[in-house]
């Protein structure tokens, strides 16, 4: 974690994206796909946000919305003091290069007819001073950075397996120093060694030039070793935002108690012994989530109220932040004041 | 053949280069295995070390140039299918042969809807009509767990999140209930719950159909939790191959230990490093001569460097490629 009072470089707040559907070949507006429905978020300088949950429950879409490669529905994202969605095209890409992201998909992300060197100087050429050697050096570097030889330089993305593949990315995501990098399931397709050259390696940038990432993974194991924080998704929403070890040693949101105890072991004797909690039933449409908690449907805890009163994402106890009725602000003896309007104030994201 | 039933996938030997302006790659050297019926083969091995490779040669799915099958046979039931013609291979590849590819994208076509792709082999290899081919793809998108299935079929890919499409890889590999399935990383993008699922799906297919599985993955909890087999590979050749509980009680090869014990645990804090295996894997511009995990290797010796290893038995169905493991008690062992 950084210093007492880290400053926040990234402010989103009730960050919407909905994709309209349309039906029919009069392509008639039926409805919205609520792919990102009020999600309200701060990540300080210098960390690592995780954020995880349920595969289509949105994580992509607030990277690209945080990043402005979706214009958000509504909402707002300030990166470093600045709104990100109310900046024109040419002021957008001056501050561009601060910012980056690694794709989930590293197959849709690289321009098959240009050779790995010419896809990771390209930023370079495109908003740095090197010119021949002095960039083809900068591009051997971030090659190496990332485990790839550089004598595949002059090769083109489909030489490459998929783990190499998404290194390119990285790569090109690394070359201009950004600031800020939304990292979209950046070790996915890796082996374990190379998943861990690469964490190793935005670990040392984070620590030598201060970088802050937010770190879209499904892999628990590795959210828990990166992130300092970790916000949990569900359907479009924030379910519990809280410190990583609080999050792990006991998470308070039933969905992250149900999530965290699917994570497989990698040892087959303590994995036919493991106990999961399997979720009954399937996942609403982000189209037409369900009325009242979004959860509600699928949660083993979920009593009448649930089905009619949506939870606010409140702080419950000092960094951690839950949506459910259950789980009640839990008040240290001095704050016993504090009932309803103190975690009133105290919810994320409605406080400006 | 050890554990008596015939095996229905059969390779030999199998050996393809990429002819390239600065020279063959050699991708994948002499890779042999066998896969039974309703048995699960995990494949685990470093990036870049031929797994994705392998697997598209035996069925035939490389463009060639640049890529060429030198060498090898593959036996599907008995018979050679790397020498057969190309519409009996289409036809092999979509009935009997599911494959989910590594990188969803590339084999989803963005100008077709998801409902229109899925249905297409049902309707080719299946004889089904519309409606019922409509239906049966609904059908195959819910068992994969995509809410609201029926509806997503018109879709289009890119409306669709990672692991969405992924699953609708999944379900299109699925949909003609093949011989064998063979899953290039088909769960790097689901999340833990979904991949639960997808898992538990794989295991009731085995059941009911007894359909054999090759799951290429670098994910080991995975391989810990639905593996019969494993089998690793590195620099294009297979290193070792065990039952999954000997491989992670007992594993033998270096490059085998070193990978398990690069596994961060669910325990492990950050301040840590994670652990790194050292050094990068030969680009293989010939045929390896030697050991070629020699240069990252604790363990090589003089005979290393001259000599690539063979691939030896140390237990019941367990195999290793390494002079050290190996030891010179053991004989060697074809296939
Ligand atoms: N068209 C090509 N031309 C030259 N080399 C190629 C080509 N396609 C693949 N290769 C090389 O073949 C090797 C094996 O690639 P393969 O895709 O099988 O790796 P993999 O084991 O599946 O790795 P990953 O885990 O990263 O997916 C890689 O080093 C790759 O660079
Ligand atoms: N361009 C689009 N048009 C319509 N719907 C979309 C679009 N992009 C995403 N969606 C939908 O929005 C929802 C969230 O998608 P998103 O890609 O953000 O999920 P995700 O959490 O990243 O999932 P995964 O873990 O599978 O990558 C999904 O239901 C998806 O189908
Ligand atoms: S509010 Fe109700 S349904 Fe939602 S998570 Fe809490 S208990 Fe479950
Ligand atoms: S053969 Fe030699 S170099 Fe290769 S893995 Fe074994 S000990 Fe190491
Ligand atoms: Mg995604
Ligand atoms: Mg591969």
């Amino acid at each position: 974690m950084p210093d007492a009072s880290p400053r926040k470089l990234v402010e989103v707040r009730n960050l919407k994206m909905h994709f309209p559907i349309t039906s029919g070949i009069l392509r008639r507006h039926a409805g919205d796909v609520k792919a990102v429905d009020g999600v309200s978020f701060d990540i300080f300088e210098g960390e690592t946000l995780g954020l995880v949950g349920e595969s289509g429950c949105g994580k992509s879409t607030v990277g690209r919305a945080l990043l402005r490669l979706y214009e958000a529905t509504s909402g707002s994202v300030v990166i470093d003091g600045v709104d990100i969605a109310r900046l024109g095209q040419k002021e957008l890409r001056r501050i561009r290069p601060k910012m980056q992201m690694v794709f989930q998909d590293p197959q849709a992300s690289l321009n098959p007819r240009m050779t790995v060197a010419a896809i990771i100087g390209e930023p370079l050429a495109e908003h740095t001073g090197l010119r021949g050697n002095a960039r083809l050096a900068r591009i051997h570097e971030l090659m190496d950075q990332v485990g790839l030889n550089r004598a595949f330089a002059n090769r083109f993305p489909h030489a490459f397996s998929g783990g190499q593949r998404q290194r390119i990315g990285i790569a090109r995501a690394l070359a201009l120093n950004p600031r800020f990098i939304v990292c979209d399931e950046p070790i996915a397709a890796l082996d374990v060694s190379i998943q861990a050259q690469v964490v190793n390696l935005l670990e040392d940038l984070q620590d030598r030039l201060g970088l802050t990432y937010l770190f879209i993974s499904h892999d628990l194991s590795m959210v828990r070793h990166i992130a300092d924080r970790v916000a949990v998704m569900y359907l479009g929403q924030i379910a519990e935002l809280s410190p990583r070890d609080a999050l792990y040693a006991n998470p308070l949101h039933p969905y992250a108690r149900a999530l965290l105890s699917a994570v497989p072991e990698p040892d087959p004797t303590l994995e036919s012994s493991r106990r999961r909690i399997i979720l009954a039933g399937d996942v609403p449409s982000p189209a037409n989530p369900p009325k009242g908690c979004n959860f509600c449907t699928r949660c083993p805890q979920a009593q009448p109220v649930c089905h009619d009163v949506k939870p606010p994402l409140l702080e419950v106890t000092p960094g951690r932040h839950v949506a459910c009725h259950f789980v009640p602000p839990i008040t240290a003896a001095a704050g016993s004041t504090g009932g309803p309007e103190a975690s009133e104030r105290n919810r994320q994201g409605e406080d400006r | 053949m050890p554990d008596g039933a015939e095996p229905v996938l059969d390779v030999r030997g199998l050996k393809t280069v990429f002819r390239t302006r600065e020279g063959d790659v050699h991708a994948v050297n002499s890779v042999s295995f066998h896969l039974r019926p309703g048995e699960l083969l995990g494949v685990v091995g470093e990036s870049g070390s031929g797994k994705s490779v392998t697997m598209m040669s035996l069925i035939g799915l490389l463009p060639s140039p640049p890529a060429q099958v030198q060498a090898g046979q593959v036996l599907l039931d008995g018979k050679d299918i790397l020498h057969v013609g190309n519409t009996q291979l289409q036809s092999i590849r979509g009935a009997r042969i599911g494959f989910i590819f590594q990188d969803p994208m590339t084999s989803l076509n963005p100008v077709f809807t998801v409902g229109n792709q899925i249905m297409e082999p049902l309707r080719r290899h299946m004889g089904l009509t519309k409606a019922q081919a409509q239906a049966r793809a609904a059908e195959l998108l819910d068992l994969v767990g995509i809410p609201d299935a029926k509806k997503r079929l018109s879709g289009y890919p890119h409306q669709f999140s990672g692991g969405m499409r992924q699953r609708v890889m999944i379900a299109m590999a699925l949909a003609c209930d093949p011989r064998v399935l063979i899953a290039d990383e088909p769960t790097t993008a689901l999340d833990v719950t979904i991949q639960a699922q997808i898992l538990e799906l794989v295991r009731d297919l085995r059941r009911k159909l007894g359909m054999a599985i090759i799951w290429i993955t670098h994910d080991l909890g995975v391989i810990a939790g639905i593996a019969d087999r494993v089998m690793v590979m590195y620099a294009g050749q297979v290193v070792e191959q065990a039952p999954v509980k000997e491989l992670f009680t007992r594993p033998r090869h270096p490059y085998t230990r070193a990978l398990l014990k690069t596994i961060p645990r669910l325990g492990g804090p950050r301040g840590d490093r994670l652990q790194v295996i050292e050094g990068q894997p030969p680009i293989l511009m010939a045929a390896p001569a030697a050991c070629p995990f020699a240069p990252r290797c604790a363990h090589a010796f003089g005979r290393c460097l001259h000599e690539n290893p063979q691939r030896r038995p140390v237990g019941l169905g367990h195999d290793v490629a390494c002079h050290w493991a190996a030891g010179e008690t053991a004989g060697e062992i074809h296939a």
